[in-house]
Formats: C-alpha cells, structure tokens, sequence
C-alpha cells in the first residue's frame, strides 16, 4: 500500500538531473584523471599516475601545494573571523539592544543576497591603493601608515580577500547564530543574575555551551564554502598579483582555460574526495538536527 | 541605571556603524550611478552635483541590458520552477516512505550540498547531450544544483505533515497524482516559498555556470552582462554602476519583500526546534 500510494517514479525527475549533471561529472572525472585529455589534441591517453606526481612533485613548474595552502588559510582564517564576530553580533542583537534589532538583522544580512559578482567588483574600487574609499578615509583621519596596497601588495593580497569574504559572510552566519541563541531559554539568564553571575561568566557558562551544536553547524557551513572558494577570488585578484592568492578551484580553472584538462580534471577530482569524506560527516550532522 | 544607559548607549552604536559598513557598497553603487564619469572616477562616497539619470539609458542600450534582464528572468524563474518541482516529488515520497533505499536515495541526493562541481567533465556531459550554448540547458544545470539543498529543506518539512491526511485521501479514493497535488501541495506553501526564493536569488546572482557554458552573448543573464560591461568600461565606474544598479535592484527588492522567508530558510536544519 506504501509504495502504491507513494511510488518512487516521483523521484525520477530529481535523480534524472543529479545523476546527469552531479553525479556522471564526477564518475568521469575518476576516468579521466589518469589520462593526458587537453585541448590541442584530439586523442586521450592513459598515462597512468602521471596528473598526481605532477600535483604532488613540488616546484615543477607549478606549485600546487601553494594553492592547497592558500585554500586552507583562506579556510580557517574565514571559519575563525566570521564566527568570532557573527556570535558577538548576534549576542548584541539579541541581548544587547532591544529597539530596531531585527531592522539590523536586516541590513547586516543584505551582503549575503547581493551577487558575489557585484560584492567583488565594488571592493576592487573600495580596495584601489591610489582612489580607493578605504585609504582615502584612512588618510582623511591620519592613519596614512595603515593605508596599504591591499589586492595588489603580494603580502596583503590574502588577507585582503579574506576580509572581503569575512565582510560577506558575516550577516549569513549572524542570523543562524541568532536563531540559536533565540532557542535559549531565558530563565537561566535570570537564574545566572539572581546567583550574581557577571554577563561574561554567563556568556561563557550558559550561552557557549549551549550554542556548541549550531556553532559546529556554521564551522561546518564555512568549511564546506572555503574549500570550494572560486568567484570572489576570482573576481578580486585573479589568483594574482603573481600566484600569490591562487585557490584550489581557481588553479582548476586556470587548468582548464590552458586546455590542460587532465591536470585540471584530477585537481578537481582530489577536491570531490576530500569533499565526499567531509560531506559524509556533514549531512549525517545536518540529519541529527533535523531529526531531533 | 545610569550605567545600563551608557551601555545601551554604546550597544546602538556599535549596531549602527556595523550595518553602515555592510551598507556601503550598495551605497557606493546608488550615489555613483548617477554621477557624471569624471564624478565616479574614484567611486567615491560623495553626492553627486548633478543627477546623470541618463547613465541608465546608455547602459540599457549599450549593454543590452534588456535581453540580458529577459534571460535571468527565464533562467531563475524557469529553474526555480522545475527544480523545486522535481525536489518536492522526490522529498514527497522519501519522506513518507522510507525503507532502506528510499533512506539510501535521500542521503544520496543531499550528498550533493558537499559535492564539488567538476566543470572540466561537466563541459563533456553538456556537449555529449548537446545542451551546450543552450538556454535549455542551463535552466536544466540550475535546476539540477538547486534540487540537494530543496530537497532537504522540503524533506524535513513533509514529516511535519500528518500521515491521517494521506490515508483519509487514500480511502476517498485519490490517486497518487491527485494525493499530492490536490492534498499534500498546497501544504507545502511555505517551504515552496523559502526554496523558491533562495534559488530564484541564488541562480539571479550566479555567472560562472553562464561563463563556462554560453559562449554567444545573445543568452548572457544580467550578472556576465555586468561582468563583461566592467571589462568593456573598467574606467567609467558611473556606467559600471548604473548597470550594477540595475542588476541588484531585483535581488534587494525580493529580498525585502521575502526576507521573512529568506532568514527561515538559512535557519532551518541549522538550529533544532
């Protein structure tokens, strides 16, 4: 009777697509990482392990441990900035301040609807050394020594674009964070109080403990973003100046744009493994609390 | 109390100069679309002297803005719809039933919220089906990215829904088709909504699907019109502005309107309750 009134056929039409366009790609890419496929010729080779040495021999020409390195910095400085000011954020706004809390919510949120396109070219005006808003605001207060080259100093180029992104991603971290602390239960604020518990004794033995779950959520949320990290650097630098803010996916991309589409497929295929291990961990989290 | 004043004092401030620093960008954008070129040369903060409202007209016309603004309408709207269709289906009968496999298919489907695209294979899979430089086929590839998270959220609403309303259907002697559309989707109103707004943002906002797969400018959405204006005028940020503005308009439109919507979706499968 089940399977009579709920018959699998409905969910043909999802499969049909993901299986198309997610999941054959990725199949491929395990078949075509062994092999020489590049654009200027017209056969495909098996040449073995070849892509892999080439990605894990450092200093051949290029520098693929450079960009693994540069995703994980971008990584856990995004994971750590981001959280550290969403959660001081979203304490201000629920206990902080009363009166137009959520037309902040509203605003603070605004960057994360706004196409990373536009976010990226905005901040490559906002960032110029010479006219750019920042350095002429840094300049008109007197702070000339912090005005620095930003995307084009090799140096700040980084952490220029980890600023950028934390920038973004702030208010989207925020309102998860709020939705947490909304769930706590007022009356053990109240019980803290009345036991002469300052506000940081309360923050750090009520309000952490009890924002652990949600806090592992967006950790796990910004992981799975950093990792896959493409448009804003892309847009902002370019991988450049040199190689100096080059990611995982914007070495693909470069791969690709070369023709070297072996190189760029089994780059791409090392990503999906890393990212089905974590996945794995992640959707059997998200699961938990949903079920729950 | 004077104290508590002070500190609440300070709370507002602290809260007004965060939002104006996320506002500044969008700020920046309105005030320097109406500048004349030289006016928007640093892309300063300023007002401009005088309003240059025809900066909208050149890029409408420069741009051709009016066939990119039709094609993200029809790439948004048109994945929205079969995407969140598709993942109402499959959420619909993997929520009501769920034996191993069914439990399996689901895992499986929302495996892809982790799961990298490969854009180098991906290219492949577009022109052996033939769906490369199509406009079929990119509605066909958003919809595609947007059915593991959709199915997901609309999954976990559907267990919210008695099973009592399926049987009574079921004795009064509704087929499955009937069962869900007469029954179970109206139901879904809210959680249709939610996914349907962040996909519709999500794929307006989107340029690198476009990048990769449509070489003819004839299909370009508004964000690679954007992109490509920006290469054309990198020196006139009035123009790059104005069609900027013109591009954001819609997203901050629907994103006021729906934010109720918007702010429930991010949460949910975020925090329990």
């Amino acid at each position: 009777m089940r399977s009579r009134a709920y018959p699998f056929y409905f969910a043909g039409g999802a499969l049909a697509l993901y299986l198309l366009f997610y999941v054959l790609p990725s199949v491929m890419g395990f078949y075509y990482a062994f092999t020489d496929w590049n654009s200027y010729s017209s056969e495909v080779n098996f040449i073995g392990l070849e892509n892999f040495k080439l990605i894990f021999s450092a200093g051949a020409g290029q520098n693929y441990m450079h960009f693994v390195r540069n995703t994980v910095i971008f990584t856990v400085a995004t994971i750590l900035l981001k959280t550290a000011i969403a959660l001081g954020l979203a304490v201000l706004l629920t206990n902080g301040i009363r009166h137009l809390a959520y037309f902040h919510r509203v605003v603070m949120y605004l960057p994360a609807v706004l196409p990373m396109l536009v976010v990226s070219l905005v901040f490559k005006s906002i960032l110029n050394p010479a006219t750019g808003l920042l350095n002429t605001f840094l300049r008109s207060v007197g702070l000339d020594f912090m005005a620095q080259r930003w995307l084009v100093d090799v140096n700040w180029a980084l952490p220029s674009v980890i600023g950028v992104d934390t920038w973004r991603g702030i208010g989207y971290i925020m309102v998860i964070l709020i939705a947490g602390l909304q769930a706590i239960p007022k009356d053990f604020y109240e019980a803290a109080a009345i036991d002469g518990a300052s506000a940081f004794a309360s923050f750090r033995r009520i309000t952490l403990p009890l924002m652990m779950p949600v806090l592992t959520v967006t950790t796990v949320l910004n992981l799975l973003y950093g990792l896959k990290v493409f448009d804003i650097v892309f847009v902002l630098t370019n991988g450049g100046p040199g190689r100096a803010t080059d990611t995982v996916y914007t070495a693909i991309f470069d791969e690709f744009s070369k023709g070297r589409y072996g190189v760029a497929t089994t780059l791409s295929t090392l990503l999906f493994l890393i990212m089905i291990i974590l996945g794995y961990f992640v959707i059997r989290l998200m699961h938990r609390e949903a079920e729950e | 109390m004077p104290l508590r004043r002070v500190q609440t004092v300070i709370n507002h401030t602290l809260a007004a100069v965060v939002s104006l620093i996320m506002f500044i960008p969008v700020y920046l954008v309105i005030v320097n679309s109406l500048k004349t070129k030289a006016e928007a040369s640093a892309m300063g903060a300023g007002l401009p002297t005088l309003l240059q409202w025809e900066n909208f007209a050149i890029v409408i016309e420069r741009g051709k803005l009016v066939t990119a603004f039709g094609n993200s309408v029809l790439y948004a709207v048109g994945a929205t719809l079969i995407g969140t269709t598709v993942a109402a289906l499959a959420a619909y009968v993997l929520s009501r039933n769920r034996t191993r496999f069914n439990r399996f298919v689901y895992f499986f489907l929302i495996m892809g919220i982790a799961m990298p695209t490969n854009f180098v294979t991906l290219m492949k899979v577009m022109q052996m089906t033939h769906l490369i430089n199509t406009q079929l086929g990119i509605i066909l590839l958003y919809a595609a990215s947007s059915i593991p998270f959709s199915v997901f959220l609309i999954y976990a609403f559907i267990g919210t829904i008695p099973r009592e309303l399926d049987e009574a259907a079921i004795i009064d002697g509704c087929n499955p088709f009937r069962l869900f559309f007469s029954v179970i989707y109206p139901l879904l109103t809210p959680v249709l909504v939610t996914a349907g707004v962040l996909n519709l943002l999500g794929i307006w906002n989107e340029f690198l699907l476009p990048l990769y797969y449509l070489n003819s400018s004839a299909y370009w959405p508004m964000t690679l019109a954007v992109y490509n204006f920006f290469g054309q005028f990198q020196a006139d940020w009035s123009l790059v502005s104005a069609d900027i503005v013109l591009t954001i308009l819609p997203v901050i439109v629907i994103y006021l309107f729906a934010q109720r919507f918007i702010l429930a979706g991010m949460t949910a499968g975020s925090v329990k309750g």
